[in-house]
């Protein structure tokens, strides 16, 4: 606690020393804010990795003549951020809240409510970059299309009345407002506004441009990577670049307490930095913990992420196989019902079983995996579904050693 | 007079006794400033809520357990009027969105953005957002999830959220995204005799005779079920020795009725009076799934090896159905009916196994 304060107190001296440009307030809110948002693209050219829908957008910036769009792709890779960064680029700050309009699933949108919302906000006038050599000064900068942008964001929450109503709403607006769908699963939405509309697809990040920007936030952060902690990093979380920030947020957290412990909070080197550099970004280097000398781990990684230890599978594993000593059942049951207490999540439970059996155990014949693959498929399902986890995993488990047993 | 469960409810982080590591854990988190949004997932019992109340202290001192409940009334989009109550502090808010059933959506939507605009009021705060705690998240609808998630984003400077949940299955993929996932694994057995000998010497009863360690044997992991096995035992006896029973919960007893009587005897009559047995035991509010499971497992040691597999399986097949079916009585009867027939199967030599 006593190190909280110690950088509040800092912190207030910090924003004093920096008495020209900027308000106090600024940086310190930006510091408290989690890392996924501090560096949430503020361009077009700070997206990683979706180098094509880049190249597209960025084209449309020159040419200001935009089609309605679809994004789709899971989760945290950058749709939303990059809708953001393209109304920001298109419109500037003084136009962007009155050009644009973000409607989310956390907004009521059923049928009448979005044609109403929608029929005032295209109504409303265009408004206008200021006049004279400022707003020429503007327009140099954001192109300032003349017309709106709607974004219908998790667009795959929205029912099928309701998207269907949209059709006509898009066709009667078409001149002076453009749509930007956003969503998980292109699928849900239905085919007469799919087809209205240019596709892009946000693929899942790959490691290099992932594991690029991750240790980019490393550096402006000052945490320091132990070798291989990006490559896990990326692993577990499945090519979601906002879940690896996360989990490298926290590691970081992490070591700084035990670093924070050992040496009493010595955090004076870093307010150099803080004093120097009037940029933001800089400012908020000065995390509340960072600047330590010990690296973040693989094995605090995993820990953050839920993999269960590969030694828990592998018991799991051997518990399934037919052998002398006591029952199957008895065996696997207990594995189960120890893993459960353990609370390990159900889902990363099949992963890690699937990964280990289907894929790396090559004791296992062709013909027994073929049998063993249709029990996972069964138990995904009706994980979705919210079954019972704790039968459904010993279901499975049961019947893989059953397939196991069978020679 | 409390109960033992929430008499000696540890308050801060420091006096949490098992899981140190995860105590860091969220300590380090608190003190950070940029504490993230929360999932925090484990069985029933792990001590989840006790936990995270420990952290919202930490977080913001001793002002978050000046508690005040409220209720407030939201309207629909069909102008239904839903009652719905809060629990809150200065600092914080306790939600449990699946009392309003499908309507869940509605309260997520307008209450979380209520929250998220106004700023918080003690400007002596030691943070700058407050703290929406959401209690079984896992039983939130879609709609309230997705409604869930621009809010978690955009408000994030004002508001985080601490969902608490048994299992992570049923969290929408984005919702996971934004969260730190938190595993509350529950304490051991040893454990559990520890916590169970502790408040024993605190409230001066009368231990020894290794109660404590029948108890934590048998209360599954569940350190709420253990203390309150443990308190009822002491209600009921004054003296306590190494025979002195300790008698399960009414209904599992009633379901271990069941089991033997449908080991007893396989025939139609018989389903006829384990259902009457069933309708008690749903009327009186247990899940269709705790029955399920309880009746599976009370079967297991009254049956040969080889038959176990099945007996699972067909009882999760059931548990599915029910999940996703809407009578469901009817998957119960099914199962066991599925169960007798596997049973008669097996002591007739498998031969009715042929008209399959
Ligand atoms: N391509 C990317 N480049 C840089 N940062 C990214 C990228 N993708 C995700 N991020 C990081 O993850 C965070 C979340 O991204 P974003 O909100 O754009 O995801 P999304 O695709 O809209 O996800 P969801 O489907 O869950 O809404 C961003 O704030 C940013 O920190
Ligand atoms: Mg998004």
């Amino acid at each position: 606690m006593a190190n909280f304060f110690d950088i509040r107190a800092r912190q207030k001296e910090a924003a004093a020393a920096a008495t020209s440009s900027k308000t106090p307030a600024q940086p310190e809110n930006n510091r408290l804010q989690p890392w996924v948002e501090k560096y949430r693209p503020k361009s077009l050219d700070d997206v990683t990795a979706q180098d094509h829908t880049v190249t597209v957008l960025r084209r449309t910036l020159q040419s200001a003549n935009l089609p309605h769009m679809l994004f789709y792709g899971p989760p945290g890779t950058g749709k939303t951020s990059t809708v953001l960064a393209l109304a920001k680029q298109l419109y500037g700050p003084e136009l962007i809240k009155t050009r644009v309009l973000e409607l989310n699933a956390s907004d009521e949108r059923g049928i009448s409510i979005v044609r109403e919302k929608v029929k005032d906000f295209a109504r409303m006038q265009l408004s206008n970059p200021p006049s004279g050599p400022a707003g020429e000064e503007y327009r140099k900068k954001y192109p300032c299309p003349p017309y709106k942008i709607i974004v219908l964001d998790e667009a795959d929450s929205m029912t099928q009345d309701a998207q269907s109503a949209l059709r006509r709403t898009m066709e009667t607006y078409s001149k002076i407002t453009r749509f930007c769908l956003v969503c998980n699963y292109v699928t849900r939405i239905i085919d007469p506004l799919a087809s209205r509309c240019s596709k892009f697809r946000f693929k899942s990040l790959d490691e290099g441009n992932a594991g690029k920007r991750l240790e980019e936030i490393a550096k402006l952060e000052d945490v320091k990577l132990e070798d291989g902690v990006v490559n896990t990093l990326l692993r577990c979380s499945e090519g979601d670049l906002r879940k690896a920030i996360t989990f490298l947020q926290s590691a970081a957290r992490l070591v700084g307490a035990v670093q924070g412990k050992s040496d009493g909070g010595d955090k004076k080197r870093k307010r150099k930095t803080v004093e120097d550099d009037e940029d933001e970004d800089a400012m908020d280097v000065d995390g509340a913990s960072n600047g330590s000398d010990v690296a973040i781990t693989i094995q605090s990684v995993e820990e953050i992420a839920g993999v269960i230890p590969t030694p828990t599978i592998e018991g799991l594993i051997t518990a399934m196989q037919p052998s002398s000593k006591g029952t199957v059942y008895g065996r696997v049951s207990k594995a189960v019902e120890d893993l459960v207490a353990e609370g390990w999540s159900a889902s990363t439970l099949t992963t890690q079983l699937y990964d280990q059996i289907v894929i790396r155990d090559e004791s296992i014949g062709d013909w027994q995996k073929s049998r063993i693959v249709l029990c996972f498929s069964e138990t995904d399902k009706r994980l979705v579904d919210g079954s019972d986890e704790h039968l459904t995993i010993l279901d499975l488990c049961l019947q893989i050693a059953g397939v196991l047993g069978q020679k | 007079m409390a109960l033992l469960v929430d008499k000696h409810r540890p308050r801060s982080l420091d006096a949490l006794s098992y899981h140190p590591e995860l105590s860091d854990r969220l300590r380090a988190l608190a003190a950070s400033g940029d504490f993230p949004h929360l999932l925090i997932y484990g069985p029933s019992g792990a001590g989840k809520k006790t936990r995270i109340s420990a952290t919202l202290k930490a977080l913001f001192g001793p002002g978050v357990e000046k508690i005040k409940i409220d209720s407030r009334v939201f309207q629909t989009t069909s102008n239904r009027k839903l009652e719905f109550t809060l629990v809150s502090s200065n600092y914080h808010l306790e939600i449990t969105p699946s009392d309003v059933g499908n309507y869940d959506r509605v309260v997520i939507q307008d209450l979380l953005k209520e929250v998220a605009q106004t700023q918080q009021v003690d400007l002596s705060a030691k943070q700058r957002f407050k703290v929406v705690v959401i209690n079984e998240a896992d039983h939130l609808t879609r709609d309230a999830q997705a409604a869930l998630r621009r809010t978690m984003e955009k408000y994030s400077p004002n508001l985080r959220l601490i969902l608490l949940a048994n299992s992570t299955s049923n969290i929408i993929a984005p919702i996971r995204s934004r969260c730190l996932l938190v595993r509350v694994a529950a304490p051991t057995v040893e454990e559990i005799e520890g916590v169970l000998k502790l408040v024993g010497e605190k409230e001066g009863l009368k231990g020894g005779a290794g109660l404590e360690s029948r108890v934590a044997r048998d209360c599954g992991r569940n350190l709420r079920r253990a203390l309150l096995m443990y308190e009822a035992v002491h209600a009921q006896n004054d003296q306590i020795s190494e025979k002195t029973p300790i008698p399960p919960p009414d209904w599992e007893a009633l379901i271990e009725v069941i089991a033997k009587e449908m080991i007893e005897e396989r025939s139609p009559a018989r389903i006829l009076q384990v259902r009457a047995k069933l309708y008690d035991l749903l009327t009186h509010c247990i899940p269709a799934t705790t029955i399920l499971k309880t009746l599976t497992f009370k079967l297991m040691p009254k049956i040969d090896d080889s038959l176990k597999a099945d007996v699972v399986k067909w009882s999760a097949f059931y548990e599915h159905r029910i999940r996703n079916g809407s009578k469901v009585i009817f998957h119960l009867e099914a199962f066991v009916a599925k169960f007798m027939r596997l049973y008669e199967g097996h002591f007739m030599g498998m031969d009715l196994d042929f008209d399959d």
